[in-house]
């Protein structure tokens, strides 16, 4: 086993040790601290990878704003309806079904794709990935349409937004 | 190579063949060497961070016509060991109702998050943790790991006024993220690429602060809003939420927050040099001749970035004794009706510009002029703005001269 | 492993366990007296009156939420100003069109009122 395996495995670990105090904290903040956890080891596993792009996004976007946005609207809620419930609900068997049902799905998917199990080639050295990225989602051959409809996508989420502000005020 | 043009690489070559001669795995001898490497540079940002506290005293002293410490070795210097060692025994208290694990882990992710900032920083062309080739995003990155340990310490401090200060923070900070991130695009469609040292090297001959004056003053305004001092210090406001986020602090507790703002500052002041400056090199071309090549030495570099760094922090301590807080409402509507519109338009101008002029002789006056242009027009802008609210001032007021209307109270 | 990134986390242990030191050395020297005044919560000697971790303005979701949704145009943004140096003009324009989509939600988000901080 190599280093980088050691520490995937740990990582793994980790991620999903959060995962599960995130679902049982009985404490919403706590709860919202174990997801910061856990969303910064799958950074960690970017990293691992060599994805330092995709690492930073996910500090910069789950860490820095929708982590915060959910201590935000956990500072919203009133107390009264934070600690009280049950946290189990009558249904649970069938969630653990349906969870069972999909991960043996994803790992037959996963296991069915070709070149499972092979060290991926190192990148050609001079290669920055960011820059190859920008060209691809700039040219006009590759993806330029889906690059500008994340614009509209997320000006729709933004007029969402506005309108559920608006909904709040009256 | 020698000692003298690569004084890092030349010690860890040496360090490499003796461990490597007592018969250590090659990996395990490059895992030693970065984790010595980054122990220098963190202990060496941390004496800075003491020698800081003394300047942070004395200018401030200065600003306010005082002496600042002066009893305590020569100049003062002294000084910050006294402090050290007041802070280091004073009784560490721990309010009743404090979520204790995260209570103690809030100050400690706070100075984390100022020192990995240090990884990516260089101090000279050859003195630098790492090269990365996503380092404004990781810059950005840390800013959000700072960000969680504010709100981590005003949350487990279970005090209003923690939360108070701790979420104006937030907002803060999360607000100012976007011209600042809108900035630290405009040095890499210059540069073409992310790295620090990558900006630094493409500043050889003109200094981005020339292309793009604009953006280093966004850069500037949003980092101190980042840090938050004054005028953005809403998150201590000593006069209304006595310290905010760190008012249950005590001791060293409160020391490694004090400490991380300190350096925090320096380290802004920092990249305000490295990106917009010209860091440790960029001497306006005249590094090229062969009679200036000894400015390219790294012992020549570090002091030139170091003074640079210092002139930043100055600037950001200038600011912070000079300017009185503003209000939370005042905050957001500066960054989001003025501060972010004003960088997405530089940005977008910066961007034309760039591919329109490029290789051209008007590139650099180009960028320049067009950046005058936008400012002059913003301030057009704001007048013409201002001047309709003091004429609508003046009717609802029914007298010739305006006056100011009572502030409303807000949070 | 790139080492790079081998460095960062290397970086991120160091620069965790060296700030934990000082509070070691501070526990072991100086005193511990606590006592029940002492460790009640601070608010300049008053009592506290309710919950300290008190209901907060609506005001500061909206803006995270505005702040989420610009977050994610910046990093799209970051390959595009990498890619620039090599690309034609019509890229700095693809670019233009993708941030003045953006601009109009902001300036609806403006016209609307939801900046406003009340």
């Amino acid at each position: 086993m190599t280093g980088a395996q050691i520490l995937f495995l740990v990582c793994a670990g980790l991620i999903l040790g959060s995962a599960v105090m995130v679902v049982t904290a009985r404490n919403l903040m706590h709860a919202a601290f174990w997801l910061i956890a856990a969303l910064f080891g799958v950074a960690v596993v970017y990293a691992i990878l060599q994805a330092g792009f995709m690492a930073m996004i996910q500090v910069v976007i789950y860490i820095g704003a929708i982590a915060i946005m959910f201590i935000f609207a956990d500072m919203l809620t009133r107390r009264d309806v934070r600690e009280s419930r049950a946290q189990i609900g009558r249904n649970w068997p069938v969630a653990v079904l349906l969870g069972l049902l999909i991960l043996a799905g994803l790992t037959a998917l996963i296991l069915a794709q070709p070149g499972v199990g092979r060290v991926a080639p190192a990148l050609p050295s001079g290669l920055d990935p960011v820059a190859a990225l920008g060209k691809a989602l700039v040219s006009p051959d590759a993806y330029v349409l889906p690059f500008e409809v994340a614009s509209v996508l997320l000006l729709s989420a933004l007029v969402g937004a506005v309108y559920l502000a608006f909904l709040k005020k009256q | 190579m020698t000692f003298w043009n690569d004084p890092i690489r030349f010690a860890a070559d040496w360090l490499r063949d003796l461990l490597t001669g007592w018969g250590l795995a090659a990996q395990m001898t490059d895992i030693l060497l970065a984790l010595l490497g980054a122990l220098l540079l963190i202990t060496f940002s941390l004496v800075l961070a003491i020698f800081l506290v003394w300047v942070e005293r004395k200018v401030v002293a200065r600003f306010q016509d005082r002496l600042g410490p002066n009893r305590l070795g020569p100049f003062g210097l002294v000084q910050p060991f006294a402090d050290i060692i007041k802070l280091i025994i004073k009784e560490d208290i721990t309010p009743a109702g404090a979520d204790k694990f995260l209570y103690n882990l809030a100050p400690v992710l706070a100075l984390a998050s100022v020192l990995l900032l240090w990884a990516i920083l260089p101090l000279a062309s050859v003195i630098y943790g790492v090269d990365l080739n996503v380092a404004l995003l990781y810059l950005v990155a840390a800013g959000a790991l700072g960000t969680l340990a504010i709100i981590m310490g005003g949350w487990a401090s279970n005090n209003k006024y923690a939360l108070l200060g701790a979420f104006r923070m937030v907002a803060t900070m999360i607000s100012y993220e976007i011209p600042m991130v809108v900035s630290l695009l405009i040095p890499a469609i210059l540069a073409g690429t992310m790295s620090v040292r990558g900006i630094t090297e493409a500043q050889g001959n003109v200094w981005f602060f020339f292309l793009s004056p604009l953006a280093a003053v966004i850069f500037l305004i949003s980092a101190v809003a980042e840090l938050g001092r004054a005028p953005f210090d809403l998150n201590e406001a000593e006069s209304e939420i006595i310290a905010g986020f760190h008012i249950e602090y005590s001791g060293m507790k409160f020391g490694l927050f004090y400490a991380g703002e300190l350096l925090h500052a320096f380290t802004f002041g920092g990249f305000a040099a490295l990106l917009f400056f010209g860091g440790y090199g960029g001497f306006f071309g005249l590094q090229n001749l062969p009679a200036f090549a000894w400015l390219n030495n790294p012992f020549v570099q570090a002091p030139v970035f170091m003074l640079k760094a210092l002139i930043g922090y100055w600037v950001i301590m200038w600011i912070k004794y000079t300017m009185p807080r503003v209000r939370i409402d005042h905050m957001l509507a500066f960054n989001w009706k003025f501060l972010t519109p004003l960088a997405l338009i530089l940005l977008m101008t910066t961007a034309v510009l760039d591919r329109v002029l490029d290789g051209s002789n008007w590139y650099v006056p180009g960028l320049f002029l067009s950046n005058l242009l936008i400012a002059w027009a913003t301030v057009e802008i704001l007048r013409a703005h201002g001047r309709r609210q003091r004429k609508a001032e003046a009717a609802r007021v029914g007298t010739g001269c305006a006056q100011a209307g009572a502030p409303t109270a807000q949070q | 492993m790139q080492h790079e990134w081998l460095y960062i986390g290397l970086f991120l242990v160091v620069g965790i366990i060296i700030p934990i030191a000082p509070l070691i050395i501070a526990r072991l020297v100086a005193p511990r007296k606590p006592n029940p005044i002492k460790q009640s919560t601070y608010e300049c000697g008053l009592e506290t009156v309710g919950e300290s971790r008190v209901q907060f303005k609506a005001q500061y979701y909206i803006f995270a939420l505005v702040f989420l949704v610009f977050d994610v145009e910046t990093v799209f943004l970051f390959p595009w100003a990498l890619a620039l140096k090599q690309m034609p003009l019509f890229v700095a324009l693809e670019g233009i069109l993708f941030i003045t989509i953006l601009v109009v939600g902001l300036v609806y988000a403006w016209r609307k009122g939801m900046l406003e901080w009340a």
